[in-house]
């Protein structure tokens, strides 16, 4: 069972606003005179983006997550009781409804990337992290959180950290990648083993003497 | 018009009907529990699948499905009994089947339909989802284990209350229904969730464990806790009201009826007056009498105190008999101190039209202009403000408000607060006044709060002048209405139960008080003798020299008639407690004890009398159109604002008074009120 959400909770700021209105107007200008209501998704996207933006330089620092203030926002903002946000907020895996850490890793576990070790995966970052999943590390910066298929399979096993995918990964090199975001540092996504989108293993096989028809030719 | 063929036989139907109602409309049974005909249509349960061709090979959810031309449905075939069979062992994988301690066993549609559906034993063995049951108030309970998702609470919270609290949060497995942000469900409507989950999700709180619906008595009757007169089934077990339900009238209630009426039958319970009490003359107490004895004193003041010095006032939940039994009675000792308005409200009683509520209630549907004054119809008639809610759902109908604000469920423009703001409406052309103009079927509503002042009579003609300007009134349409509170109130004024010159309640002698208690009672002469009878030990009976023990409304055979002068008949499902009576019939014994003895034996001859008398007053459940004539008494009005009849939903008559019920919702619902608007 999933774990009740405290709506009234300490940690829930009293209140939220916009930084940009400009982006607001924008969202809402890209839906039909009486259907702000669609915009609701948009802007709940744009909330856990801007706290996510403060958390960085937060000290210590925190992940987007969108607080019962923001909801209770949207919903004003696009003229709508506020159980219609919450009901949206909650049924969508990608909106934290609770603080996480600066860097969110959510860990592929499905049959594809299950096959190919991605129990050893989520294993190694426990390792790294001391925490299990659903948890968060104490000085903010890391959370691990399992998530079901998220279309990258051909290059499993992997994880997505924050908006980005990193893919054919080892527990060593996932124990790197954590390293290296933990010191700052920049780390390539995708494929880790260098392999380009999601070509075969060990370069191209097919069409290799194709022509490749130039755009608009 | 489609023309379709369903098990076999053909039908056609408008367009736009789906197959679940066609094959009602054959007497088909589809089960369903999503589907409800007063609510949209999500198509969510998938247990009125049934199978169509021409189509996909697969079966089709009935209700969202509409009919067209050469369709062939089967409602019984092999593929629907498997199709319904799977959609029943998918709910039930999550549900705790605890019916033996569940208060809607034997009216469950699941348990009904899992009968029908379902199989002997589980394939489940997985433990079940746990749920936190959220608290949403005093009145309805929640168990959320037991919930199947139907959304239909989600759908009536937001589209017939007007209160969207309700949703259905997170997804897959652990999807619930809840307010989210823990708070009550302020709706003047939450007792219909009881009604419209088909589960035992949604019970009610005030009735939990406390009987099981085969054992009841079932009646069918009206209410009176407001001038709206819903129908409702009265479920008694031995000398006891276990519940009050609604019952289908779509032109007054439609199938939904307010808390008041649902939850405020515990106070018939307490504070009942159950034998005569006589005040004593050393002590100054009341103490218990004997019926004898209370009617020789009683008859005794009757005849003694001189012609025009006696008064007689009606209360708000008399039946009409008893009322025209006690004109009667004051009529053969040739008084005519009669009222019965005791609220403090001012307006003429001589034109039927000037006080009823003349579009009905159903033809608020038919309106697109309404002009609120002095009224706020959610806490007077919530089924009234429920049906305009419904309207301005359908059509957007503009709604403007003089009086206070509040909010009402729809957005409304709140033009002003008192009668000089329809003074000048009346004569502006712009604004709202443009809105009236222009509407087909333009509406007044005028509440008890634009009366219950000095200068109601100048309200009444001002709010005629409105109709009049606004071409409310003509042939076949008249946009007229009084919305009343009191559910005595129609048929009182009907028999002339007023008085025309009026008179003074601080100098007469005797004062005969029938369930009138909603008034202060300095106003009575301090050395009047107060004859007070009726059912409850509230503000008359504690004046009172005598009482005379009577029956409340469950107690007794009666005909109420409601705002729109509709007449109905309420029907006797309890005996009245300990030595209480019938009204009418101790007005009857009393009438011998003045030896003026009244005409009629039994409530039979009575109601023969009242025909004789008002022949329209027997025309059961019908509207009779009144003439338009000229009401009210044109002046000056006062500056001051109008200020709602009704300001407790909760807290209205003698029996929500004794309410443990309604005590416990103002508590929560009021203070939440308070709460908000400190926030
Ligand atoms: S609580 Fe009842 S009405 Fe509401 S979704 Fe659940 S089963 Fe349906
Ligand atoms: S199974 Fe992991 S990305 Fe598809
Ligand atoms: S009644 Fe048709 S899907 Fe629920």
């Amino acid at each position: 069972m999933k774990k009740h959400l405290d709506l009234h909770a300490a940690y829930q700021p009293q209140s939220f606003s916009f930084r940009s209105a400009e982006a607001v107007k924008d969202i809402l200008s890209r839906y039909p005179e009486g259907r702000a209501r669609s915009a609701i998704m948009p802007l709940l996207d744009l909330a856990q983006r801007q706290v996510a933006e403060d958390g960085a330089k937060a000290n210590p620092p925190y992940g987007g997550w969108i607080p019962r203030a923001a909801m209770d926002e949207i919903a004003r903002i696009v003229g709508q009781p506020p159980i219609k946000v919450y009901e949206v907020a909650t049924f969508y895996s990608m909106y934290n409804i609770e603080p996480v850490g600066q860097y969110l890793v959510q860990m592929c576990t499905t049959t594809p990337c299950m096959l190919c070790g991605s129990d050893n995966i989520v294993k190694a970052c426990q390792d790294r992290l001391g925490i299990g999943l659903g948890e968060t590390t104490g000085d903010g910066k890391f959370s691990l959180m399992e998530v079901e298929c998220l279309g990258a399979c051909v290059n499993a096993p992997m994880v997505q950290i924050n908006d980005d995918f990193y893919e054919d990964l080892t527990p060593a090199r996932m124990v790197e990648i954590i390293d290296l975001l933990e010191q700052g540092k920049e780390v390539p996504v995708g494929s880790q083993t260098g392999r380009l989108n999601s070509q075969a293993e060990g370069g191209g096989t097919t069409l290799k003497d194709a022509k490749v028809r130039k755009s608009g030719t | 018009m489609p023309k379709l063929t369903i098990d076999g036989v053909e039908i056609e139907v408008a367009p736009g009907t789906s197959i679940l109602q066609a094959s009602e409309m054959l007497g088909v049974e589809v089960p369903r529990f999503c589907y409800h005909d007063k609510l949209s249509v999500p198509a969510n349960c998938r247990m009125c699948l049934v199978e169509v061709s021409p189509g996909p090979p697969k079966p089709q959810a009935s209700c969202a499905l509409a009919c067209a031309d050469g369709m062939v449905v089967k409602t019984n075939s092999e593929m629907v009994h498997k199709a319904r069979k799977g959609v029943m062992e998918m709910m039930l994988i999550n549900h705790p089947l605890d019916c033996p301690i569940c208060d809607q066993g034997g009216e469950c549609d699941l348990q009904d339909q899992a009968v029908a559906y379902g199989f002997d034993r589980s394939r489940y063995h997985e433990s079940k989802r746990a749920k936190v049951d959220p608290d949403v108030g005093p009145l309805v309970k929640t168990v959320m284990t037991r919930c199947i998702q139907c959304t239909r609470c989600v759908r009536f919270a937001e589209e017939i209350a007007g209160t969207p609290d309700l949703g259905l949060v997170n997804r897959g497995e652990d999807v619930e229904i809840t307010t989210f942000v823990e708070k009550a469900i302020n709706t003047e409507l939450s007792g219909n969730l009881v009604d419209i989950c088909p589960v035992g999700a949604l019970t009610s709180k005030p009735y939990a464990f406390t009987a099981r619906p085969w054992e009841l008595r079932k009646t069918e009757s009206i209410d009176v806790h407001d001038a709206v007169g819903s129908n409702i089934r009265i479920d008694a077990r031995g000398g006891e009201v276990m519940r009050v339900l609604p019952r289908l009238h779509e032109d007054v209630n439609e199938e939904w009826i307010s808390d008041r009426t649902r939850y405020a039958h515990d106070g018939l319970k307490r504070q009942r007056l159950d034998r005569p009490y006589v005040r004593d003359a050393q002590s100054g107490k009341l103490r218990p009498a004997s019926w004898e004895e209370a009617f020789s004193v009683a008859a005794e003041k009757l005849l003694s105190v001189k012609q025009g010095w006696k008064a007689a006032l009606v209360g708000d939940l008399c039946d009409l008999e008893s009322m025209v039994a006690l004109k009667d009675l004051m009529g053969s000792l040739h008084e005519t101190n009669l009222e019965c308005r005791t609220d403090g409200a001012f307006y003429d009683a001589s034109s039927r039209a000037g006080y009823i509520f003349n579009s009905t209630i159903a033809g608020i549907e038919q309106a697109d202009a309404i002009l609120l004054v002095g009224t706020n119809p959610r806490r007077e008639a919530a089924l009234v403000n429920a049906r305009i809610r419904k309207t301005w759902l359908n059509k957007r109908v503009k709604v403007g408000v003089i009086g206070e604000v509040a909010d009402l469920t729809y957005p409304y423009e709140h033009i002003g607060t008192g009668p000089a703001d329809l003074e000048n409406l009346i004569k502006s052309a712009g604004g709202f006044a443009a809105v009236l103009k222009n509407a087909k079927n333009p509406m007044i509503i005028v509440g008890m709060g634009a009366f219950q002042r000095e200068d109601g009579l100048a309200v009444q003609a001002l709010a005629r002048q409105c109709a009049e300007t606004f071409n409310m009134v003509r042939e076949g349409w008249n946009g007229f209405n009084v919305l009343h509170t009191a559910a005595s109130r129609i048929g009182a004024l009907d028999i002339g139960f007023t008085s025309k010159d009026g008179f003074d309640l601080g100098k007469v002698e005797l004062v005969y008080l029938l369930g009138a208690d909603d008034f202060p009672m300095e106003y009575i002469n301090p050395h009047a003798f107060v004859i007070y009878q009726g059912h409850h030990g509230d503000a008359g009976a504690n004046r009172a020299d005598v009482i005379l023990p009577g029956a409340a409304y469950t107690e007794k055979n009666g005909l109420y008639v409601n705002t729109e002068g509709r007449v109905q008949m309420a029907r006797k499902a309890v005996e009245a407690p300990g030595e209480a009576r019938e009204d009418w019939k101790i007005i009857r014994a009393l009438s011998a004890y003045i030896h003026r003895q009244l005409p009629y034996d039994d409530l039979f001859q009575l109601r023969e009398r009242i025909a004789r008398e008002w022949p329209h007053l027997m025309q059961i459940d019908q509207i009779l159109p009144a003439p338009w004539t000229v009401f009210g008494l044109p002046g000056k009005v006062a500056g001051t604002s109008f200020v709602s009849a009704v300001q407790n939903f909760y807290m209205t008559n003698v029996i929500t008074r004794a309410s443990l019920t309604m005590a416990e919702c103002t508590k929560v619902f009021l203070h939440h009120d308070v709460a908000e608007a400190a926030e």
